[in-house]
């Protein structure tokens, strides 16, 4: 409907990002029909086994042996991912009393409640690989896991949460849809859930900015600004270029990630180019034109080292989005306490009945 | 979850609860929020005990040699009906 439909480079039908979807949960279920292989032969290798699977294309379940830097990838991966889902919540939690009218607040709502299924959804895949949420958790609040730097920037105006929707969803969606197709079955099923959900995000967003586009000459030049602020950050959400991405390769390989960062990026912003022009607003690129030869466009890469700064931790918002999931955290201490209180007089009760 | 009146179960996810209660509940908020099932169990994880996929080859290889078991085994002859 908003014309975010692109030509995949080899695989899915051309039904744009839901119908890439489609055909990698069709995949999923096909190589399950297919059920190349049980576990390891007594003699086999384990490494040959599980090389073998993947080799196969199929899905590598909890239970089965794999090694030991493939787990610990996808742990890192899947919390970072899930950590990202729940810090994303603030910047447009921000907006929900703020939205213009009941109907953007009901489904702005909605959509950030979305966002903490998302990061359940994680962070329980993630708590298949034998790691604790609680110890996840632990390792968001003390720092020693990352989320995506995009939500260190701020919402200034009610334009950057259509812009958000519009670019941020939309990357995270373009990020996203080869995941739905990794190598661990439990990654894919949560990514086939999140990415059928995050187009609704998508649209809501791009909705807002075309209504703000078509309004008055103060509400257009607002979502314009909105842009110009969101652009480069979006495209540095695919991380650095190829040739600065170490670790890369091996996820290649494990057939956890599909495309490179650069792949992916260059595919957002093909998507995002005509989807501008309908919206009348002009993506901040003086040099963005097509590239005949390429059949894609060219464009101005982002300020990668800013990416790296605020990665440490120097973003416009990273200690306030870390001080409020803190504060958040430890707010909610009661509602642990009371709930388990009352699950353990529970069980107390039924005890008694039962002796 | 039961997607629709007439489907079995099938799995749809995991969570973290402190009872079955509320097990359920957040199952609803979690797993339902666009009239995903009309029905949910609820079962503790340590309540089940698991065939390893890695023992796949041994325990499960009691049928692999019975493909008499399946219609498709028997040769009809021709002009047989209702069969
Ligand atoms: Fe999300
Ligand atoms: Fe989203």
């Amino acid at each position: 409907m908003y014309g975010n439909d692109f030509s995949p480079p080899e695989d899915g039908p051309g039904g744009g990002l839901l119908g890439e979807v489609e055909a990698a949960e069709a995949a999923l279920r096909e190589a399950a029909a297919r059920a190349r292989r049980g576990g390891p032969t007594p003699d086999e290798d384990l490494e040959a086994y599980f090389a073998d699977v993947i080799d196969a294309d199929q899905k590598i379940e909890p239970r089965d042996w794999m090694p030991e830097a493939y787990r610990k990838t996808l742990i890192r991966q899947i919390a970072q991912h899930a950590h990202s889902e729940i810090i994303g919540m603030q910047p447009e939690g921000n907006w929900i009393s703020r939205a213009p009218s009941l109907k953007r607040k009901a489904i702005l709502l909605a959509k950030v409640q979305d966002e903490a299924g998302h990061g359940l959804y994680l962070y329980a895949a993630a708590e298949t690989l034998g790691v604790s949420r609680d110890e996840l958790v632990e390792l968001l609040l003390n720092g020693r896991q990352k989320y995506s730097s995009i939500f260190n920037y701020p919402t200034l105006t009610w334009a950057d949460v259509g812009a958000i929707g519009w670019l941020v969803d939309g990357a995270a969606i373009v990020n996203q849809v080869p995941l739905c197709r990794c190598s661990y079955g439990p990654y894919a099923r949560a990514m086939i859930r999140v990415c059928k959900e995050e187009s609704f995000h998508q649209r809501q967003g791009y909705e807002i900015l075309y209504t703000l586009s078509h309004g008055t000459p103060a509400q257009k030049a607002m979502a314009q600004d909105a842009i110009d602020r969101w652009w480069y950050p979006s495209l540095a959400m695919f991380g650095p270029p190829d040739a600065e991405s170490p670790h890369s390769a091996q996820s290649m390989a494990w057939k956890i990630k599909r495309f490179s960062n650069d792949e992916l990026r260059q595919r957002f912003v093909d998507m995002c180019v005509q989807q501008a022009e309908v919206l009348g607003l002009t993506l901040p690129d003086p040099d963005l034109r097509w590239n005949d030869e390429r059949q894609s466009y060219d464009y101005t890469q982002p300020d990668y080292d800013e990416l790296m700064q605020v990665i440490k931790g120097n973003g416009p918002c990273n200690r306030q989005r870390m001080e409020h999931r803190r504060r958040a955290h430890d707010e909610g201490a009661w509602v642990r306490e009371a709930a388990a209180a009352y699950a353990a007089k529970r069980a107390e009760k039924k005890e008694k009945v039962a002796a | 979850m039961r997607a629709r009146r007439g489907l079995s179960h099938t799995h749809v996810g995991s969570l973290h609860a402190p009872d079955a209660e509320l097990a359920l509940r957040n199952a609803r908020d979690l797993y339902t929020r666009r009239q995903e099932g009309v029905s949910i169990w609820v079962v503790p994880a340590s309540a089940i005990t698991a065939s390893s996929p890695d023992e796949k080859d041994a325990f499960f290889d009691p049928a692999a040699d019975k493909v008499y078991r399946h219609p498709t085994f028997y040769e009809v002859p021709d002009g047989v009906a209702h069969l």
